[in-house]
């Protein structure tokens, strides 16, 4: 039998019928629901007299609109609690499991899934939402979809997908001190560019990436869609395998075992080839910091904002110069003496209890720089802020000025009330930087909760090496 | 869903690689619960000088005339030349919804995001992948051709310039078919049910853990 890669096998193990043209039609074991795009789709169903095909394959959540701060008076934006009141709605009408806002598992979706054992090693994961690549740091094949493919979803259990072409990236060797899963994938990002992983799925792997943490991992395959691959993945092994014993839909007792068992194939074989190839060296990885206004425009915290005048290609030249512009900088000024107004650590990117503790640790026993006007940590979901809580890490950024908030996507993307003001800059633990992404002329930069943390002290960026 | 099938339209470049879904429909209009209704706020940070949100009349909101679309010679334009990685970011169906309300029916650029260019299709809206230099060509060819248009043809799979010259691009043969006979995709996939049940049965054997909640 031909050897396979990670991503073939999980695509095979999917496939119900395969079509004529090449697509196949691929059977979804989990879709994830939230407010933004969803309410089309459920109102689809309604229009064809539709129903759901598996009820308990879906599982729903508010994050997008969800306020941050004190929630017993409800949201505040008559357009904002309309998306999420038609949420609770549709999840009652199509008899949908949803952790509302009032509930303490409620989260960001991508957080919420990993967390309940609800996404799991082996599974095809869908939800409207770029960032599903989240869940393949477990083995599973996750992407995100549009509206129309939430509703077909939704009404047949499975997509029409074309096969993308397979694409490994390998971080090999030790990581620093300071330097985290999101440098290196921003990294990646900086070396594949955004549009690198086009049309390809992507395995992460080599022994930087195998020595991360499972939710370490998510962060990297996370933002696999920034370099333009809908699904990222990461092969299972041990850590995996222990990071979902005794979730609340995890399988128990006998089928725990059966499922743990056939997790341990979902790994490349050792001979399985890949349609590209490229490979960092851990060593040579620093804490990144982003200048521009995609996430392909980052550098090492001890470089220097990139010249435009420099860069050969006339298109790239030209989006370099703009971005320049929008985000106020000038050609060649250190990365360290960017000054920041605002600081957030969040996002499904990083807002897990393990970035939680990162920034902690170094924000502990000091003060937010009097020149940042908000510093602020939201957690990913309930259950992390009320771990996090345990843990006194809720009074380690209190006492150091920051706000501690509700769990939600808040500022990442700016559709509740957290936002940047015109001008505003901010280093921020989200995935895009985007303009107006974090709020209409804002300016983001995108860090490691480690680096955010640590320019929240300096009211600058600082290398976290240093520190 | 939208048929398309032939169309001559006119064309209007929008010169910068990498346009991302934040940059075609900001997140402010996706607290919409309607698929309609997104076209005026289509570029809404680069076509208005003034900050917009939900509900406002934007008929009212001072344009920006450096934007390209706004330029009186664009008014109109059904076909959009594009640069590499157009629509990358995040999913939002809502991108395309804003193409298509604003009326373009056909956009054109060397390469496109995946989900974007997944969800194009759905909504009757056509994403045609041309070479870098035939691309580079038709921007040239545009900027000095005021009325500039072309005509795309689906069933022969063609893109015909004012000149006749013709260039030819890739489609899916399943999405060309369901994008000239206006087909939904859910009904067809509806017409598998046998074997999407017998999909279930095998896995509810191989895999039973999947189907416990």
């Amino acid at each position: 039998m031909a050897a396979k890669t990670l991503y073939d096998k999980l695509w095979d193990a999917h496939i119900v019928r395969t079509n004529e043209d090449g697509t196949a039609l691929l059977y979804i074991d989990r879709q994830l629901v939230h407010e933004v795009t969803s309410p089309q789709a459920f109102e689809g169903l309604r229009q064809a007299g539709r129903k759901l095909w598996r009820i308990d394959a879906n599982l729903a959540t508010a994050d997008h609109n969800v306020p941050t701060t004190d929630r017993s008076k409800g949201i505040a934006d008559a357009v904002s609690r309309l998306q999420v009141e038609t949420l609770d709605q549709n999840c009652r009408d199509f008899g949908i499991t949803e952790f509302d806002m009032a509930d303490p598992r409620q989260g960001i979706v991508h957080v919420v899934g990993p967390e309940q054992g609800a996404t799991l090693p082996g599974m095809t994961v869908v939800c409207g939402d770029s960032h599903t690549s989240t869940h393949g740091a477990f083995g599973a094949l996750a992407f995100g979809i549009g509206t129309s493919e939430v509703e077909h979803a939704l009404a047949t259990q499975c997509l029409i997908q074309k096969k993308s072409r397979n694409m490994r990236v390998r971080v090999d060797g030790e990581l620093g001190p300071g330097v985290t899963a999101k440098d290196v994938v921003l990294a990646i990002i900086g070396k594949i560019g955004t549009a690198g992983g086009n049309g390809c799925a992507i395995e992460f792997a080599g022994s930087a990436i195998m020595s991360l943490s499972v939710e370490g991992r998510m962060t990297v395959c996370n933002m696999a869609i920034e370099a333009g691959a809908r699904a990222g993945m990461v092969a299972v092994d041990v850590k995996t395998i222990e990071y979902f014993r005794g979730r609340p839909y995890a399988p128990k007792a006998a089928l725990w075992d059966q499922a743990a068992q056939a997790w341990r194939a979902l790994h490349s074989d050792v001979d399985a080839s890949f349609d590209v190839e490229v490979s960092l060296n851990a060593a040579d990885i620093k804490p990144q910091v982003s200048w521009g206004t995609s996430p392909e425009m980052v550098v090492a915290v001890d470089g220097r904002v990139p010249d435009p005048a420099k860069e050969g290609d006339t298109v790239k030249r030209g989006s370099y110069e703009a971005a320049l512009q929008y985000m106020g900088l000038a050609a060649n000024t250190p990365i360290r003496d960017i000054r920041l107004d605002k600081i957030f650590i969040g996002s499904c990117t990083n807002s897990r209890i393990e970035d939680l503790r990162a920034a902690a640790v170094v924000v502990k026993g000091k003060k937010v720089a009097n020149t940042i006007k908000l510093a602020m940590v939201v957690p990913g979901s309930g259950l992390v802020k009320t771990q996090a809580e345990k843990e006194g890490l809720d009074k380690v950024f209190k006492d150091a000025g920051f706000e501690w908030r509700e769990p939600g996507c808040s500022m990442c993307l700016a559709m509740n009330a957290d936002r940047l003001e015109p001008g505003e800059r901010c280093a921020s633990t989200s995935n895009r930087n985007f303009e107006g992404r974090q709020g209409a002329g804002g300016r983001t930069h995108l860090v490691s909760p480690a680096m955010a943390a640590a320019a929240a002290i300096a009211g600058h960026f600082v290398d976290v090496r240093e520190l | 869903m939208k048929k398309f099938e032939k169309l001559t339209g006119l064309v209007v470049p929008l010169d910068r690689a990498n346009v991302d879904t934040d940059a075609i429909i900001p997140k402010q209009y996706l607290k919409s619960i309607k698929r309609t209704g997104f076209g005026p706020t289509l570029f809404d940070a680069w076509r208005y000088l003034d900050p917009g949100e939900p509900g406002m009349d934007h008929g009212q909101r001072r344009l920006n005339p450096d934007f390209i679309l706004n330029q009186p010679r664009y008014q109109g334009a059904q076909i959009l030349l594009a640069r590499d990685n157009f629509g990358c970011g995040s999913s939002r169906e809502h991108a395309p919804w804003a193409l298509d309300d604003y009326g373009f029916r056909v956009i054109v650029a060397p390469s496109y995001a995946d989900i974007f260019y997944n969800n194009s299709f759905k909504n009757g809206l056509l994403p045609i992948v041309l070479d870098r230099d035939t691309v580079d060509r038709l921007f040239l060819e545009c900027a000095k051709t005021p009325g500039y248009k072309l005509t795309v043809d689906l069933a022969t799979q063609a893109v015909i310039t004012p000149s006749g010259a013709s260039f030819a691009f890739d489609v899916d043969a399943f999405r060309k078919h369901c994008l000239l006979n206006g087909l939904d995709d859910i009904g067809l996939t509806l017409q598998c049910v046998t074997e999407i049940k017998a999909y279930e049965a095998r896995r509810r054997k191989e895999a039973p853990w999947l189907f416990v909640n």
